[in-house]
């Protein structure tokens, strides 16, 4: 089975991204299971049954949504197993830029909203930098040199990606984000780990402490001037 | 280098064969495509952006240089052929455009002296002259189009342009055709707008997604063309003048019976 994890930006499209290419993956024959992550609320799940497409949601509350989805990898494959699928999809909702939900066996995308600006490459980290495939959405409503400017910002994070510039109203560009997919060879692991590590955040307020400012908080800390420490036991 | 670009025909939506199978489209050569809405006008356009291999709905294949283009180029995005300008096309980026252009020369590795010229050939294209220092986003309509058709002439550099319905942009249409396809590339536009249309070497009319014949521009059409020219720089003008708040004295239509009274009780 394969398994494909796609990360992005609140409101890039991924969801749009992922319906059209999965009609095309069920005209060539697959049979894929989708496993919809997300913080508060969704209905996602909705557009991916109406498609026949079995669907897992999952609402991550209180903890981290990238968190949430790493931590439940193996109920989605288990889940996309007793389904007889072979292709699991997992949508995830990363939100702080710095987790990368992708595994070594899985086949990492990206999907990016162009207009936000030609720096956004360089925020985003890990979740753009260690992506097999970049999908490019909304290119159409900004000019050329500036399409230009965010392929090459892309490229300077993740010089071996490959782009797939997309239109998640008219569903262009997704019939060649399937056919990537087709041709992808990461398939399911009894074992598999992350490509990049989530960032080490042990402090108060992971476990509810709502106060701010220095004296409430111990743990792993950061100054604004750059100076790391543990403070506690 | 990209000599010529051939569409081999697929099917329209009724699964017919098209009855255009081939289009042979050379460099400096500018083609329309006209049609109405729902005739698979932007369709086809996807598919040259694509470089289709009959992987498409519509089963096209494009050629360059007679021969199928190979994986990497359908692939590597630094090695994309095509540049696009539509009338959707906003400029986002909030900065100079003297900063901007250098930005988008240094990206393509161009010359950042290009940036004069770039702004020096936008404002023979646009009435209200762009500067240096403005900044990109106040831009007007006509401004913002004329200096993205100047870009992607020097800067882009693509060798195919597709272009999509600029009509409305408020800038010399058809100057704007001639510098985009005076620097060799070969240029597709989408269009309703006479000017454009018949400012082409031959226009593809398209019907139910299917190319359904190529009508080459005629001598009269030509003819046609400077005549329509005239009256859209005209036009032009007297925009300008609106917006400047100037009272409009030419009387263009002068054979309009009510401006020839007009003219005799002056």
């Amino acid at each position: 089975m394969k398994m494909v994890i796609v990360a992005g930006t609140p409101g890039a499209g991924k969801t749009s991204v992922l319906i059209y290419a999965l009609k095309h993956l069920i005209k060539k024959g697959f049979n894929p299971t989708a496993a919809k992550i997300d913080c508060l609320y969704t209905d996602d799940n909705l557009k991916f049954e109406k498609l026949g497409i079995p669907t897992l949601v999952g609402l991550s509350k209180d903890m981290c949504p990238d968190h949430f989805s790493i931590f439940n990898t193996g109920e989605m494959i288990d889940f996309a197993k007793t389904q007889s699928s072979d292709l699991l999809v997992i949508e995830t909702a990363g939100l702080c830029h710095r987790c990368a939900p992708y595994t070594r066996n899985s086949l990492g995308i990206c999907v990016i909203d162009a207009t936000t600006g030609p720096n956004t490459p360089r925020k985003v980290g890990p979740f753009l930098s260690t992506a097999n495939i970049v999908a490019v959405t909304k290119g159409d409503v900004i000019s050329q040199a500036e399409r230009e400017i965010f392929r090459e910002r892309v490229l300077e994070m993740n010089p071996r990606c490959k782009i797939v510039e997309i239109n998640g109203l008219s569903g262009k560009g997704c019939v060649e984000l399937a056919e990537f997919i087709i041709k992808s060879d990461y398939s399911v692991l009894q074992e598999d780990e992350l490509r990049h590590n989530a960032p080490f955040a042990i402090c108060t307020l992971c476990v509810g402490e709502t106060r701010v400012t220095k004296e409430y908080h111990r743990g792993l800390l950061r100054q604004i001037d750059g100076f790391q420490y543990y403070d506690g036991e | 280098m990209i000599d010529n670009l051939t569409i081999i025909g697929g099917y329209d939506k009724t699964g017919r064969s098209e009855p255009v199978n081939k289009i042979e489209i050379n460099k400096g050569e500018i083609t329309g495509i006209v049609g109405l809405t729902g005739s698979g006008k932007s369709c086809l356009i996807e598919d040259i952006e694509q470089m289709a291999r009959q992987d498409t709905p519509s089963g096209r294949k494009i050629l360059l240089n007679r021969t199928e283009p190979d994986e990497e180029i359908r692939t590597n995005p630094k090695k994309k052929l095509v540049a696009q300008l539509s009338q959707n096309m906003n400029f986002l980026a909030n900065m100079s455009v003297e900063d901007f252009l250098r930005l988008h020369a240094k990206c393509r590795g161009k010359n950042i002296n290009l940036v004069d010229e770039v702004i020096r050939k936008a404002n023979t294209l646009t009435g209200e002259p762009i500067k240096k220092d403005n900044n990109l986003t106040i831009l007007s309509g006509g401004q913002s189009r004329a200096l993205m058709v100047a870009d992607v002439a020097f800067i882009s550099n693509s060798p195919i342009v597709l272009v999509d319905e600029i009509e409305n942009a408020g800038i010399k249409k058809h100057e704007a055709l001639k510098l985009l396809s005076g620097n060799g590339k070969i240029i597709l536009v989408v269009t309703h707008d006479p000017v454009l249309a018949l400012a082409t070497t031959k226009r593809i009319v398209m019907k139910d997604g299917g190319m359904q014949k190529i009508i080459e521009t005629t001598e009269l059409e030509k003819i046609i063309l400077n005549q329509l020219s005239d009256i859209d720089a005209k036009l032009m003008d007297i925009r300008e003048k609106v917006r400047f708040g100037e009272e409009i004295s030419e009387r263009i239509f002068i054979n309009a019976p009510q401006v020839q009274s007009l003219a005799y009780t002056n």
